[in-house]
């Protein structure tokens, strides 16, 4: 268990910057997530603190001591990688002791471990096989066991399922959960994949092109993006966006030349001003054409989800994705309404992408979904 | 390219029998003239049939150059020089590969640069060296600091002699570069958050791994060490560190000698042989280890 603290941290690679200046601190025993498209830097900043790149400028600490200039070795971090890297020529006994054996730990002792830490995992009956023997699934455990056998202070994860089947890759996720909540070490686990980055984080940490460009849970991040970007990252389908203008009364946005009523407050705040305006699929009404307050909009195509689908719409060349539930039909080539709810509207400025909001939102802190036992 | 027309295959057949008779007729020579008497071996035109003094020949051959001593000297340096290439070429490798110096390229270029100087090319500076091999230390010193040392140690008729300037190998370090860069980054990252220091994950990881690669250079090495002519002939004056290869010169029949070509050939033959045993031993991982590498 340890805190991590990461200051002003840059990365250049010669005359091209990964990373401009990151600034976070992660609580003891809380789940990281770090998501964000590829390239983004979040694998550059993981291997940083994993010691596996160097820092240019900026402080990483691990428990309050600065580990810029220590080896791998010495930071009580253990590791997960993308394609696993387990040793081919050892079996699964040996890839999981591994670290034990260079650390001096005797014999008996360390078999003792892998026992324990195999069960953990689920891997006690597959101990004598090699690597190539083993299903992706497995693989993975042997990675995760190798990491946990250290007892590290810091577990770092490298996108360590999206080698997997989905349905594989779900299970795992459940599992990294239940291991986190056992072993209750600090996680910092980098992903491109949303769905994971809801589900398994306590803090979820949103970056693009070297910045981080929201740090909330994953409920604040999703109902309060703080960029535009992060809109559109967070939340599938995407969110929808229109640019407009806002009407000088403050209450309302045209689209389509119908007004769509916005929060007054707010809007009077930057009455004339050209916005983007962002809406969920899943907040967007679809009614029947001609029903009041609604624009008309011509179903494009369905895309069959099973549970729901979801109706591709389009107004004056402007696609829309609603999200409708089960038993709403719709026609492709039909014309219907759509309506947006008000308090669902997000506004970001068109210049800085930043959402236009009362209160500026605030960084918290987010507290640890999970108590350590 | 899959064709099945009779005609073909009965072509493809004949040009590959033509290739066989090509490489085996030599052979065969060397063996049917090993057999035969000195008046069937220096009969015209030559007879391809195998005589029935085979075992008096191999006789006479291993009498006559010493084979024994000379066998078991070029046995040791091969074996010593196979070991040396490939620990050489391992660590070499492994320098260029996984340590980021800025200079690495430089070095590996200035490696593969020595393909293009066999040690024919340079054999008499190499000659130079080995007769006094502090020479160029001395000199140095003595230009810096003015002290005249006298340090001195002679390769000339050793094992040592035999070996050391045989043992850089550019070839080596390009057959274990490659398979290093075959290799994942993230193994040795993984090594490094177990903990493992760079020479452990070389012994552990690296070398384990490199296994098929390893026994496919030990059989290329072995035959070339054996091989070697110009250089022990050049090095030993003392006949008991004469090589296999130099005490073949005794066998060779001169002007005013008689023509006993059986018996050159029969030591030839014997010569030839723990080469041949080598590589059908390691042939299986020396196809292994050039086409392709094992995960």
């Amino acid at each position: 268990m340890a805190e991590i603290g990461i200051k002003d941290v840059r990365k250049t690679y010669g005359s091209t910057q990964i990373l401009h200046g990151v600034d976070l601190n992660f609580k003891s025993g809380e789940f990281v997530v770090i998501l964000g498209p590829s390239g983004c830097g979040k694998s550059t900043l993981l291997r940083m603190i994993a010691g596996l790149e160097e820092i240019t400028s900026g402080e990483i600490s691990i428990d309050g001591k600065v580990v810029n200039n220590l080896e791998p070795r010495d930071r009580g971090c253990s590791m997960v990688f993308q394609n696993y890297a387990l040793y081919p020529h050892m079996n699964v006994a040996a890839n999981i002791g591994y670290a034990l054996k260079v650390a001096g730990v005797p014999r008996a002792e360390r078999d003792r471990r892998i026992a324990e830490t195999a069960k953990i995992v689920g891997l006690e009956d597959l101990l004598d096989r090699k690597p190539a023997q083993l299903s992706g699934g497995q693989r993975q455990r042997v990675a995760m066991g190798r990491a946990i056998i250290r007892e590290p202070k810091v577990f770092l994860f490298d996108e360590p399922l999206s080698n997997l089947d989905a349905k594989l890759r779900v299970q795992m996720r459940v599992e990294i959960r239940r291991l986190h909540k056992r072993l209750s070490a600090t996680s910092v686990f980098v992903t491109h994949d949303q769905v994971e980055a809801m589900t398994l984080a306590d803090k979820l940490i949103v970056m693009n092109k070297g910045h981080v460009e929201q740090v909330g849970t994953p409920l604040e991040i999703y109902h309060r993006p703080r960029t535009r970007f992060v809109g559109t990252f967070i939340g599938s389908p995407a969110m929808n966006f229109f640019d407009t203008t806002i009407a000088a009364s403050g209450d309302h946005v045209l689209l389509d030349g119908i007004a769509q009523a916005i929060d007054p407050v707010l809007g009077g705040k930057n009455a004339g001003t050209t916005v983007s305006v962002g809406i969920r699929p899943e907040h967007c009404r679809l009614v029947p054409a001609g029903t009041i307050n609604s624009v008309p909009a011509n179903i494009d195509f369905v895309e069959e989800l099973g549970s729901g689908r979801i109706v591709h719409v389009e107004i004056d060349g402007l696609g829309f994705a609603v999200s409708v539930e089960e038993g709403q039909f719709f026609e492709q080539g039909a014309v219907a309404g759509l309506q947006l709810p008000a308090e669902h509207i997000h506004l970001f400025s068109l210049e800085t992408g930043l959402r236009l909001d009362d209160a500026p939102v605030v960084m918290r802190q987010s507290t640890p979904k999970t108590v350590a036992a | 390219m899959i064709e099945r027309t009779p005609i073909l295959n009965a072509f493809t057949y004949l040009i590959m029998i033509l290739g066989l008779i090509l490489i085996l007729g030599p052979f065969w020579m060397i063996f049917t003239a090993s057999t035969q008497s000195l008046q069937e071996v220096t009969a015209v035109p030559f007879n391809m049939t195998p005589g029935g003094d085979f075992l008096k020949n191999v006789h006479a051959a291993w009498d006559r150059a010493n084979l024994g001593p000379a066998l078991l000297n070029s046995l040791i340096t091969s074996l010593l020089v196979m070991v040396g290439k490939i620990v050489l070429a391992a660590l070499s490798a492994f320098a260029i590969v996984y340590f980021k110096s800025p200079l690495r390229h430089v070095f590996f270029w200035m490696v593969f640069m020595t393909l293009m100087l066999p040690l024919e090319v340079r054999v008499i500076p190499t000659y130079n060296i080995a007769s006094d091999v502090f020479e160029p230390v001395r000199w140095i010193i003595q230009t810096i600091t003015g002290i005249e040392l006298s340090l001195q140690w002679n390769l000339l008729n050793s094992y040592s002699g035999l070996v050391l300037p045989l043992i850089a190998t550019a070839t080596g370090t390009f057959l274990y570069r490659q398979f290093y860069m075959t290799l994942p980054d993230e193994l040795a990252e993984a090594a490094k958050m177990d903990g493992a220091r760079p020479l452990r994950f070389f012994i552990d990881i690296l070398l384990p791994l490199s296994r098929t690669n390893m026994l496919a250079l030990a059989t290329i090495m072995f035959v070339y060490a054996w091989n070697q002519y110009l250089w022990p002939k050049l090095m030993t004056t003392d006949a008991s560190y004469q090589t296999a290869m130099v005490a073949m010169r005794a066998l060779v029949p001169s002007v005013n000698s008689l023509p006993e070509w059986n018996v050159s050939m029969a030591g030839a033959l014997i010569i030839m042989l723990p080469p041949l045993v080598v590589v059908a031993v390691l042939q299986r991982w020396f196809v292994r280890g050039l086409v392709s590498t094992e995960k």
